[in-house]
């Protein structure tokens, strides 16, 4: 950056523009609603007039005589025919009249009373006093002397004046024209003024009822060419129009004298335009449109909410050096690596400053030309651009990179593109955490898409059902030094939010590993060669001989991805809920995962050894041997998942949930007295029998009765599929291991669906007393409020399906509506959060300096550095104490 | 209906007035400026209480809160009293 602050803000005043000021500010006055002439030339005293600034090539400035990029527009206004209010000042001008005397326009209070008030409001300085106090203030005494129904001056009776929104007053149901507002408004002494937090000085109430309308310059509101030669105006010019001609045909009707009501329909017109060019989405009146029907986009669209000036052009900006484009997995690059499509590549580049060291290199890479491969086809990095100590830039092509490469010298500037090793940071949005946005280094890939580990899905919330993500090339040294220190995915491996591993295995991978390392399987020499022909271990596993053939145990070669002295004992999932013996494991010994010195000893790997999360191991490793380590172990653990289970071949389909015949008709049996109970129930409570529960009325005694009815019959009937669904069947597998679904879901396909719910309760809504036409009015039995006695194998019938889909819509409505309303919650904390910092005292401050917490979190600890919130872990010490010991 | 005190409540935390010859003790062991340190408005309830014990309290006076907390059982917090509204 050159040249620096040049001008700093001193202060700021906030003011109203007087109708003089307005007309002082203005190069012309605009009368014709009309803006190009036939030829295209802009009319005089047009919208477009030359006085308003240039916008087309080879024209000149009325006003200043610039061209097009030197001169920066000016104003024009508009004399409006009659007055109208202006929507801004609506709040303002109901205060005015509220406050004030409609005769005399003192305000309402006595004498002694404007004394006395007049005290403390001088006591403090319009413009340096906090606006929010001088707010409260003139909101207590305006409010005081709204009160007054008689003026303590002048003694008349006063009429409340009722706001017809938006912009009509009403006193006694009559209107009181803009015309009599302005009067009124101009009644009321500038000494009064201060009580309203007006500062007299630069402000006067009339001023809020418009007489004179600002016109900004054409530079605001350039109109665009069509290919078809189509000039189009942009939305303020089209409002502008309809103002200047709604206001010709007012003035015109004034002077020929037509009749009242006319005249105060145009003027009624006049106000909504005036309006709506200044608010097109203001309450209470229908939004100008297009001829296409599409909403103006008028002042206030132009700067509000996500789209508007603030939040899209100066909060946020659009940045070079970066690309986007769709997903998709790649498990054979390391969890620091992304996949870079050469197309992507060749456009992103890295300026290289040249010096004495890099020279000779550097002049190599200009001299490869834009777009280089070596002997084998392959992508070499190119240079785009050379940039000259002067500052400009030299295209670089494949007939000038010889001759350019000789060129550069010491001071210049190289832009090179994309290389393997580059650090880049990578992104997907919505950015919730800090590692929704981690460094990558590049690996350049044929291929379309960005491609990454599997493993790293997981914190940027990603999948691949055609999710896009963007890639930003770091351009200084300094953020390329930060970005790798701690910005880079094995950094980010541990979650500030619990103080544990956030990356880590998923779906496939724990499988895998639960079928490589259950009940500790053996495998052939070729099996085993195959699987770890995957990964890029520094270890073998160790062989047993059996019949004199060699064979691998699952355990060992899971082993091969361990590290070398490490120590770990947990339970697995799978035995999490069992007390003494594990009942999915034979040896009983294998309840606990055992490592020892890195050999699996025990135990069966799941998502509690190495799911993201919860991954013990990788937690453990993180803690011992760091994150480079950590990142190893994952990139090695994930290849050997995928390598074993493309050896194995893991699939299921609807087959897997055949049970035999009787526990179909067992299903039937419960499904049947479920119903039973709940009709029982239902007759009980029609006979008024039914016992409240504490602190419930009758009907929700029911209620909660029937969904532990509904509840049970489902959990019933899915036990008895599950008893004929073993470990070996392929759901149970990933249910039982934590890789995708639940056990309930198991029941919902082979058992029964049970009952549907919304908000908790049993369906009963739609019709009149009833869900669907098909049911009796009042009919209160399962069937009818949503209890679901198939399951999705043997199908739905048709009531059970739409029912089905009602409950089903309550999860859409609800992640539809979260996600917008945490988003706006994220906002805010964002905003309120941004600049607070921790010092080395562990004290938070903002940036004055105010300490918002003497001690961060009150303990001054970093949670990714927390053994999952605790200080330590005390169990594993121990075990990796006395394991080191022997 | 006698006064009711909300210090006693279970959810409010400890206020205690901080003895004025301690506030620079106190100041040089967090190396922080007077000004800078987190107010409570004079009309604080808890502040409210405190005056019905130690008489009209002074703005710039310090108040010692003893909070309970997840991380580290209980935690002190400083406020210096302040005449400003809060909303
Ligand atoms: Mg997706
Ligand atoms: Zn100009
Ligand atoms: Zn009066």
């Amino acid at each position: 950056m050159t040249g620096g602050i040049s001008k700093r803000i001193n202060r700021i005043q906030f003011a109203l523009l007087s109708p003089e000021e307005i007309r002082k500010m203005s190069q012309v006055k605009v009368i014709t609603a009309d803006t190009y002439d036939d030829d295209g030339y802009p009319i005089e005293r047009g919208l477009m007039d030359l006085h308003l600034g240039v916008i087309e090539p080879g024209l000149k400035c009325a006003t200043c005589g610039g061209k097009v990029d030197e001169c920066p527009g000016h104003f024009g206004h508009i004399e409006l025919a009659m007055p109208v209010v202006h929507v801004g000042f609506i709040k303002e001008i109901k205060t005015f009249l509220d406050a004030t005397c409609k005769s005399c326009g003192r305000i309402k209070l006595t004498d002694d009373e404007i004394a006395s008030y007049r005290k403390k409001f001088d006591a403090m300085s319009l413009s340096s006093s906090d606006p929010e106090i001088i707010g409260l203030m003139s909101k207590k005494v305006t409010d005081e002397a709204s009160q007054r129904m008689v003026c303590p001056h002048c003694g008349v009776q006063q009429v409340k004046v009722i706001l017809d929104k938006p912009t009509t007053f009403r006193e006694e149901g009559i209107k009181v024209t803009p015309k009599e507002i302005r009067e009124r408004l101009e009644r009321i002494p500038d000494d009064d003024l201060i009580f309203f937090g007006l500062n007299k000085e630069v402000a006067r109430p009339e001023w809020m009822v418009l007489t004179v309308l600002l016109v900004p310059p054409i530079n605001v509101r350039p109109s665009i060419t069509l290919e078809t030669g189509e000039r189009s105006e942009d939305d303020l010019t089209h409002k502008l129009v309809d103002i200047i001609r709604i206001s010709q045909r007012l003035r015109e009707s004034r002077d020929n004298g037509s009749p009242q009501l006319i005249i105060e329909d145009l003027w009624d017109l006049l106000q909504f335009h005036v309006t709506t060019y200044f608010d097109n989405q203001t309450a209470g009146i229908p939004p100008a449109r297009h001829r296409s029907g599409r909403a103006l986009k008028t002042l206030v669209q132009r700067l509000k909410g996500k789209e508007g000036r603030f939040r899209s052009n100066l909060s946020g900006k659009r940045v070079n050096f970066s690309a986007r484009t769709v997903i998709s997995p790649e498990p054979f690059l390391s969890i620091n690596e992304v996949g870079v499509p050469e197309k992507a590549a060749r456009e992103l580049t890295v300026p290289l400053t040249v010096n004495i060291f890099n020279l000779e290199s550097v002049r190599n890479f200009v001299k490869n030309g834009p777009a280089p491969r070596d002997e084998f086809g392959k992508y070499l990095p190119g240079v785009n651009y050379i940039i000259r100590p002067d500052g400009r830039r030299i295209r670089v092509s494949a007939q000038n990179a010889e001759e350019n490469s000789k060129r550069v010298e010491v001071g210049w500037v190289v832009e090179r593109q994309l290389m393997e090793g580059d650090i880049v940071l990578f992104n997907r949005q919505p950015s919730l955490h800090r590692m929704s946005m981690m460094a990558h280094t590049v690996r350049i890939l044929p291929g379309q898409t960005f491609r990454f580990n599997l493993a790293v899905c997981t914190p940027y919330n990603a999948d691949f059902d055609g999710d896009e993500m963007n890639l930003h090339i770091v351009q200084k040294e300094e953020a390329r030094a930060e970005a790798r220190i701690i910005m880079k995915v094995q950094e980010q491996i541990m979650s500030p939010r619990f103080g544990g591993p956030i990356i880590g295995g998923i779906h496939d991978h724990i499988t895998s590993l639960f079928l490589l390392t259950h009940e500790n399987p053996l495998f052939t020499e070729e099996q085993m060669i195959h699987i770890m022909s995957y990964v890029n271990p520094e270890k073998t596993p160790v062989a047993v001989v059996k019949n004199g053939k060699r064979y691998y145990h699952g355990r060992d070669i899971f082993s091969a991805v361990l590290p070398d002295g490490l120590n770990l004992k947990f339970t697995s999932k799978l035995c999490a809920s069992s007390k003494a013996k594990c009942e999915y494991e034979s040896d009983p010994a294998d309840k606990e995962v055992v490592i020892v010195n890195g050999k699996m000893i025990h135990g069966t790997i799941d998502e509690t050894a190495i799911g993201p999360f919860s991954g013990i191991i990788i937690d453990k490793i993180f803690r011992k041997y760091g994150p480079a380590e950590a990142a190893k172990f994952i990139d090695r653990m994930t290849r050997l998942a995928v390598g074993f289970i493309s050896q194995r071949g893991f699939s299921t389909g609807i087959k897997d949930y055949d049970i035999p015949e009787n526990a179909v008709s067992r299903i039937k049996e419960i499904s049947d007295e479920a119903t039973v109970r709940i009709n029982k129930l239902i007759e009980t409570y029609r006979e008024g029998m039914l016992q409240p529960a504490p602190g419930r009325s009758v009907e929700e005694t029911l209620e909660i009765e029937i969904l532990s009815v509904t509840g049970g019959a489902r959990d019933e009937s899915g036990k008895v599929a599950s008893a004929y669904l073993g470990l070996t069947n392929p759901s149970v597998i990933m249910a039982r291991s934590g890789a995708r679904a639940k056990m309930l879901n198991i029941s919902e396909v082979a058992g029964m669906v049970g009952q549907q719910s919304v908000r908790g309760g049993r369906l009963n809504r739609g019709y009149y007393g009833r869900t669907l036409p098909h049911f009796k009015v009042d009919d209160i039995g399962g069937k009818a409020r949503g209890f679901v006695k198939s399951s999705y194998k043997s199908g739905l019938d048709p009531l059970e399906y739409f029912l089905h889909s009602i409950g089903g819509r309550e999860g859409l409505v609800d992640t539809a509506v979260r996600t917008s309303r945490s988003g706006y919650m994220q906002r805010r904390l964002i905003n309120a959060f941004e600049d607070l910092k921790v010092d080395e005292t562990r004290s938070v401050q903002d940036t004055i300096g105010t300490v918002i917490q003497f001690k961060y979190g009150e303990d001054g600890v970093d949670p990714t550095r927390s053994e999952r919130g605790e200080t330590v872990d005390l169990d594993y010490l121990i075990f990796d104490a006395e394991q080191e010991v022997q | 209906m006698g006064k009711f005190n909300v210090l006693q409540h279970d959810l409010v935390p400890e206020h205690h007035l901080v003895d004025a010859k301690e506030e620079q003790k106190i100041l040089k062991e967090l190396n922080v400026a007077k000004d800078l340190l987190p107010k409570i408005s004079r009309n604080d309830p808890a502040v409210k209480a405190l005056e019905e014990i130690h008489g009209p309290l002074e703005n710039g006076r310090m108040i010692k809160i003893i909070r309970k907390s997840p991380t580290v059982g209980l935690s002190t917090y400083y406020r210096i009293v302040t005449g400003e509204v809060f909303k």
